[in-house]
């Protein structure tokens, strides 16, 4: 129980009153840019990252850990009032919250959402504090081949599980690595992709890269597209649940943080396919099947639980391996790399004050969501009636700032710009932004572990095969092979489907024909029009927002 | 020649219909109910609902003027969209509705009663919601 006498320690860090004053600051701000669409917590974390060079690591870590599950409750209070996700992994929770709202029970929908983010945080903070000294001890004893081999399933994963579709992810991910190998080639001292420009030779700043595809790329993106419209938001009060709701809603609390913890443990792509597969499984225990698809609160109970738990399985593999899950992880890692801090297995034995007092926040963290939402959401909403050319010329000028500060050269801003067009011009072509940002960030560490393994093995190849690399390599090939298995193999025994709807993720279109198919029938029948028109108002627009 | 009202869902705005309509009665002239927003926030809470604006065409049936309404969301204030509406049609008067704001928030958000009432090219008359008589019985009578 060592690990619970560092967490106790960690409470020491984390109560002092400025490290509470930036807790508090923290999810303050990542609850607001949750609600707001189209801001994520990572193009947030990214923007932040050069002001808070001034502060210390520990400090600032616990500010962005509150943004990070800021970011992951605030995006339900959109989706269940304006039926608009303000996260991607809020996506589910439009379903039936919207619903919910629209038959006046809005406040009943905020507050299991709340609840139950509070519930999965807090179980997932302390499955991480748990499980993390186990998985260091496991991470020790692997070699640089293994990490490559991490890493690798890592690229693929990300890429083949979001967007819409695997080639469009993996050019992506080509488009990061190819930026991240930009510099001086760490082993060789030759300088590589910088066309004699001297200002490249260290490599462009993961932050210039995060800031320009995620926030510049998303500007100019609005700017093109901004589309005349309004939505009304319902009205709603302070945040309640009865006792039926609750006892309702503490199965799904419970089984949402059982199933997004994992997920978020592995190189899955976050969130999205947990939420997804807590829906379909809510609706498969449900009592009240009748209800769902007409606001079941099982439904928002369930998926919101579950993007808090992801959200705290993915700090496993970064606070441990070095290994960002989800875009958010990955800026994370970016700004370990700033401090001067090298995240892997031994984050926890250098820098045991940051970490513990980073879980300890967490919790910390998780108790200020809960009583700064349950009365605040309607406030919330009122967020949403900022006009977005002012919200997006602020982000500009954020940006801006950001680039600069970080060498204070005019080149980062000239790279600034040109990676945010790069960006809108992979909006513009269907290119998940994601990938791209996690090659950018995970590339030049893969490459590190690579070369080290083929430098102890003297050149051979079969220095990056040990039997733990041997297994992750035979995943990958199954990531890798899986549509044409799914294809050639298990499609032959199954009638053919009904056109799958364009934007979706592959893996979220398989699930949901998979688990929709034996009950669906009678639905399609009656509420077809009304069933199928608000999840895909919902998810229209969410295969950008992977954030 | 028409009466032109700015039109949002808020008493101030139904305030603003019912003297509309008695004005209409009165003048014997149509009325042009106009609801503008810039549709450039997700969120407008003067932007009128379809429920919303049936309910006003219910009304204004019921109270037997001729009437038009329109929604027009093309990213102009909605000022700027009332004053052109009411050149467009020569109209003879606006109507709109008046609500009380601090000096602070009219520095900072701008007023977009003032902007019509210095703007516009006919009269306007400038209604404030009354306690004593809600927007939806007076058109009824």
């Amino acid at each position: 129980m060592a690990a619970l006498s560092e967490l106790i320690n960690g409470f020491g860090t984390a109560l002092t009153p400025q490290n509470l004053l930036y807790a508090f600051l923290g999810v303050l701000l990542g609850t607001a840019i949750g609600v707001l669409p189209g801001i994520g917590p990572a193009m947030t974390l990214a923007l932040l990252l050069p002001l808070t060079y001034g502060l210390n690591p520990t400090s600032a870590f616990i500010m962005f850990a509150g943004i990070y599950y800021g970011g992951m409750y605030g995006g339900s209070t959109t989706s269940i009032l304006l039926n608009t996700p303000g996260e991607s992994a809020s996506v589910v929770t439009a379903i039936e919250g919207n619903k919910m709202a629209k038959s006046g029970r809005a406040a009943q929908a905020l507050a299991t959402a709340a609840i139950g983010s509070f519930v999965a945080g807090t179980i997932g903070t302390l499955l991480v504090v748990v499980l993390a000294p186990t998985v260091v001890d496991l991470a020790l004893k692997l070699g640089a081949p293994d990490f490559f081999a991490i890493m690798v399933l890592a690229f693929v994963a990300v890429t083949s599980v979001l967007g819409a579709s695997r080639i469009r992810g993996f050019a992506s991910l080509l488009i990061g690595l190819a930026i991240g190998l930009v510099g001086i080639d760490q082993v060789t001292g030759q300088q590589r992709l910088t066309y004699g420009v001297p200002q490249l030779a260290d490599g462009i700043d993961v932050v210039v890269v995060a800031v320009g595809l995620f926030a510049v790329g998303e500007a100019l993106w609005i700017a093109a597209h901004l589309r005349r419209g309004t939505a009304q938001v319902i009205p709603t009060g302070r945040a309640r649940m009865g006792r039926e709701d609750w006892a309702r809603s503490w199965k799904p609390w419970l089984r949402g943080t059982a199933l997004g913890f994992p997920f978020g443990a592995v190189p899955a792509g976050g969130a999205e396919v947990p939420t997804f597969l807590s829906y379909v499984t809510e609706k498969r225990l449900s009592k009240h099947k009748d209800e769902f698809g007409h606001g079941a609160i099982e439904g928002v109970a369930g998926p919101e639980a579950t993007n808090n738990a992801s959200a705290a399985g993915g700090l496993v593999p970064l606070l441990t391996l070095g290994l960002p899950t989800t875009a958010t992880a990955a800026v994370l890692l970016a700004a370990f790399q700033q401090y001067g801090i090298q995240p892997g297995p031994l984050l926890l034995e250098n820098e045991p004050e940051l970490v513990w007092g980073l879980l300890a926040s967490l919790f910390i963290g998780n108790v200020i969501l809960l009583v700064l939402n349950l009365p605040l959401a309607p406030m919330w909403a009122k967020l949403l009636r900022i006009p977005r050319p002012y919200l997006y010329a602020g982000i500009l000028f954020f940006a801006s700032v950001g680039a600069y500060a970080v060498n204070a050269s005019t080149v980062d801003l000239m790279v600034l710009l040109v990676l945010g067009s790069l960006g809108f011009l992979m909006r513009r072509y269907g290119l998940p932004v994601v990938p791209a940002v996690i090659g950018v960030i995970l590339g030049p560490r893969a490459e590190v572990q690579m070369r080290r393994a083929l430098q102890i093995s003297d050149g051979e190849l079969s220095g990056l095969i040990t039997p733990f690399s041997a297994v992750i390599y035979a995943l990958i090939a199954l990531v890798l092979l899986w549509p044409l298995v799914n294809r050639f193999v298990i499609r032959r025994f199954r009638r053919p489907r009904h056109p799958v709807p364009v934007g979706h993720s592959h893996a979220l279109v398989e699930l949901a024909d998979e688990l929709a198919a034996p009950p669906g029938e009678e639905r399609r029948e009656e509420g077809d029009e009304k069933a199928d028109e608000e999840p895909e108002h919902a998810t229209a627009d969410a295969p950008r927002r992977q954030t | 020649m028409t009466i032109v009202v700015g039109y949002i869902p808020t008493p101030e705005g139904r305030a603003a219909l019912a003297a509309a309509v008695e004005e209409a009665l009165r003048r014997d002239e149509s009325l042009l109910v106009l609801n503008a927003s810039r549709g450039d926030a997700y969120v407008d809470p003067g932007f009128a609902p379809a429920e919303e604006l049936e309910s006003v065409r219910g009304q204004l049936s019921a109270a037997r003027v001729g009437f038009d309404v329109r929604q027009l969301v093309r990213g102009k204030e909605p000022a700027e969209e009332v004053v052109q509406a009411a050149a467009e049609v020569g109209a003879e008067l606006i109507v709109i509705g008046l609500r009380r704001r601090s000096a602070v928030g009219k520095l900072i958000m701008g007023s977009t009663a003032q902007r019509i009432l210095l703007d516009a090219p006919c009269a306007v008359l400038a209604v404030k919601a009354d306690a004593h008589h809600p927007a939806g019985e007076r058109t009824r009578t």
